[in-house]
């Protein structure tokens, strides 16, 4: 599915990413851990194309294309999608005409016509139930006066609408008390199939109680520097970050 | 060099002509705006609430006037409640002199130039009168149509009087039907709203590369009177609007909105004024120019609050997008307070669009140019959700997204819309 090989990239020419190796199979969840500015943002950022950061060497390809050779819209389009830490509020344009815009665009990329009205909103409707979310957000503008767990929800909303092969999903748990954090949760679990897979970017392990990974990455510094099970998850949870700094930092 | 001494002779020359095309009402006022400006200059490019107009310029070719009556009114106009006049202001102030010179010339200020050289010249316009009491239920559109095979300028005049607890809303659109003849418009717009009364006011121009548009609207506002005047530029070439705005009575309400869609060449300078001379009344003020190509724009927006007017609330607002780096846009808030009891706000940014928000966007699959196209279309939306008529409101917000689209059409809806004509051709 995604196979990224000693990705390095920058922003502002400072470098975040020094060499990240992963890859993802068909039907797996990686969760993503690591201390504040290790990284894990950029290396969202950079797999879903955002122009502010310059990717300075290394691969990285979706199901055997090159993804650093698309744009933002083509990598969306072949089933990359990317969950927000801070989902972007987007006054004046409606969740419909967005989620609209949205799925004619990949359509028209597979050559097939715009879909219809009452299919749209039959879809919109179908989608929104798997994150409970009220058919009043659908009709408000993108995120405008959501509150924080209203605009996670609605990430998820985007994500199943989509369909995508991977979701990256950004620190999808912050901000959200324990109710959202279940309904979020129920949400992604219910689009997982063997067939897409699921990147979480997480800072605790109390999001991973709802969905398991098959794999634990620890980034340090711009580089994953350990990879686990389930249990490299707890491990952190109970005993921090700094010993992994410290075995780091030694080397 | 003095554009205006051109019309000053035609006048001198033609003013019995003048005269016969018009009515006693208007003529009466026609020695003193000549008078006026015998000594006027006009105010140069720059000057103070001049940015980015030349009045000079616009004024420089000798159109000449036309005396062909330019006001033909529909026979099928359908009925009016009783005591209710719309038509022709030339035929209304021969019919009713007395109730046309009591507001005739009595809002504008005949020391603005243009307004006198409209004073001066006009023989006719519109003129609604709504009696005491009456609410219009429809709106009225006026069409104003530029479709002359020579160089043409249209003098005309707008009256609206709405007495005590009316209603009414009207739509003034400005169409040219040629794209390489060039026009210019000179319209002078009186508003009264009566104590209680309603007006919505809405401004529609649809007009070629190669016409002028100089528009001053005065606004008197009695007390407990709620207006709406919003206007928007679609299509133009180069554009002077005024808007003078007074409140005479408390606890009256204004909401002036405005947008301009700005491309290629074409220029816009918006000039408004709100006064609060008495106490209690709110005004709401929001213009946003969307420019792109070449364009040059400018806003100068001033609010008085007067010694006296106690408790006014006045906020103003102009936001402008810069969507090319050859395009200009000055923006001037002012703001005059001379009490203690007010809550009153000015602002004023001018930027491009939120990279943050065209990412976002881009990460759903929307692509960038449609990503763009959205963005710029919501934000031009709350100056078309100012809208309060409801048809016109989702009929412009379409008109706004052909527009970005780089649609060419012109609004379709209009009787004498004609789609052999574009209103305008695309730069480059």
């Amino acid at each position: 599915m995604l196979k990224v090989k000693d990705l390095k990239a920058e922003i502002n020419g400072r470098e975040i990413l020094r060499g990240i190796n992963l890859e993802i199979h068909p039907g797996e969840v990686h969760a993503i851990m690591g201390p504040n500015g290790s990284g894990k943002s950029t290396l969202s950022m950079v797999l879903a194309g955002n122009p502010a950061y310059t990717v300075t060497g290394g691969e990285a390809t979706l199901c055997g294309k090159n993804l650093l050779d698309m744009t933002p819209e083509v990598r969306s389009h072949e089933g990359l999608f990317l969950g927000f830490q801070y989902p972007v509020e987007i006054p004046g344009v409606s969740m419909v005409n967005f989620m609209r815009a949205a799925i004619n665009a990949k359509r028209e990329y597979f050559h097939q016509p715009p879909m219809s009205a009452a299919d749209f909103l039959k879809l919109m409707r179908e989608k929104r139930a798997v994150v409970e979310l009220d058919n009043k957000l659908a009709s408000r503008s993108v995120n405008e006066g959501f509150s924080g767990g209203e605009k996670k929800r609605n990430e998820i909303f985007q994500m199943a609408m989509l369909e995508p092969k991977l979701s990256i999903l950004d620190e999808t748990d912050s901000g959200l008390d324990i109710d959202a954090l279940r309904i979020v949760a129920n949400g992604v679990n219910k689009l997982r199939s063997k067939d897409n897979s699921t990147i979480v970017i997480t800072h605790y392990q109390r999001l991973l109680d709802y969905i398991a990974p098959d794999f634990v990455h620890i980034l340090y510094k711009g580089r994953i520097v350990m990879t686990g099970g389930p249990e490299l998850a707890l491990e952190l949870e109970e005993r921090g970050y700094d010993w992994i700094k410290e075995q780091e930092d030694a080397k | 060099m003095n554009a205006l001494n051109q019309y000053i002779e035609l006048y001198d020359a033609s003013r019995h002509d003048i005269d016969c095309h018009s009515a006693e009402v208007l003529n009466a006022l026609r020695p003193e705006a000549a008078d006026i400006l015998r000594t006027a200059t006009l105010p140069r490019q720059g000057a103070d609430n001049y940015e980015n107009c030349d009045l000079e310029q616009m004024l420089a070719p000798d159109f000449g006037i036309d005396l062909n009556d330019l006001f033909p009114i529909p026979a099928n106009m359908p009925p009016m409640p009783e005591g209710v006049l719309l038509g022709s202001l030339r035929t209304i102030a021969q019919s009713h002199p007395e109730l046309v010179s009591k507001y005739y010339g009595h809002a504008a200020d005949i020391h603005n130039p243009v307004v006198a050289l409209n004073t001066m010249l006009v023989r006719d316009g519109l003129m609604l009168y709504v009696p005491k009491g009456v609410a219009l239920k429809s709106p009225i559109q006026l069409i104003n149509v530029l479709n002359d095979v020579r160089p043409l300028m249209s003098i005309r005049r707008i009256l609206v009087v709405l007495d005590e607890g009316a209603e009414a809303g009207l739509m003034v659109c400005d169409r040219t039907q040629r794209d390489n003849v060039d026009y210019l418009a000179l319209q002078t717009v009186e508003l009264f709203v009566g104590p209680g009364a309603t007006l919505h006011y809405y401004d529609l121009e649809e007009s070629s590369a190669h016409t002028g548009r100089i528009s001053s609207l005065y606004l008197r506002q009695e007390r407990d009177s709620r207006v709406t005047v919003n206007g928007h530029t679609l299509f133009n070439g180069t554009t002077r609007n005024e808007y003078h705005c007074r409140f005479m009575g408390e606890n009256a309400s204004l909401k002036l909105y405005g947008m301009a869609i700005e491309d290629c060449e074409r220029h816009i300078s918006t000039y408004s004024r709100i006064e609060h001379g008495v106490p209690h009344c709110h005004s709401d003020e929001l213009f946003k120019i969307s420019a792109d190509g070449e364009s040059r724009c400018a806003f100068t927006g001033r609010i008085v609050v007067e010694e006296g007017a106690v408790g006014t609330e006045a906020y103003q607002a102009c936001r402008n997008l810069l969507a090319s780096d050859q395009a200009r846009v000055e923006a001037r808030p002012e703001l005059e307070i001379y009490n203690d009891d007010v809550k009153c706000s000015h602002g004023c940014a001018t930027g491009q669009l939120d990279e943050t928000q065209l990412f976002y966007m881009r990460t759903r699959g929307i692509p960038e140019p449609q990503a763009r196209l959205l963005l710029r279309q919501a934000f031009m939306n709350d100056v078309i959700d100012a809208i309060e008529m409801p048809g016109l409101r989702d009929r412009l917000r379409l008109l706004v997204e052909k527009r970005f689209a780089g649609a060419q059409a012109p609004c379709s809806s209009c009787a004498l819309a004609d789609s052999n004509n574009p209103s305008n051709k695309k730069c480059q």
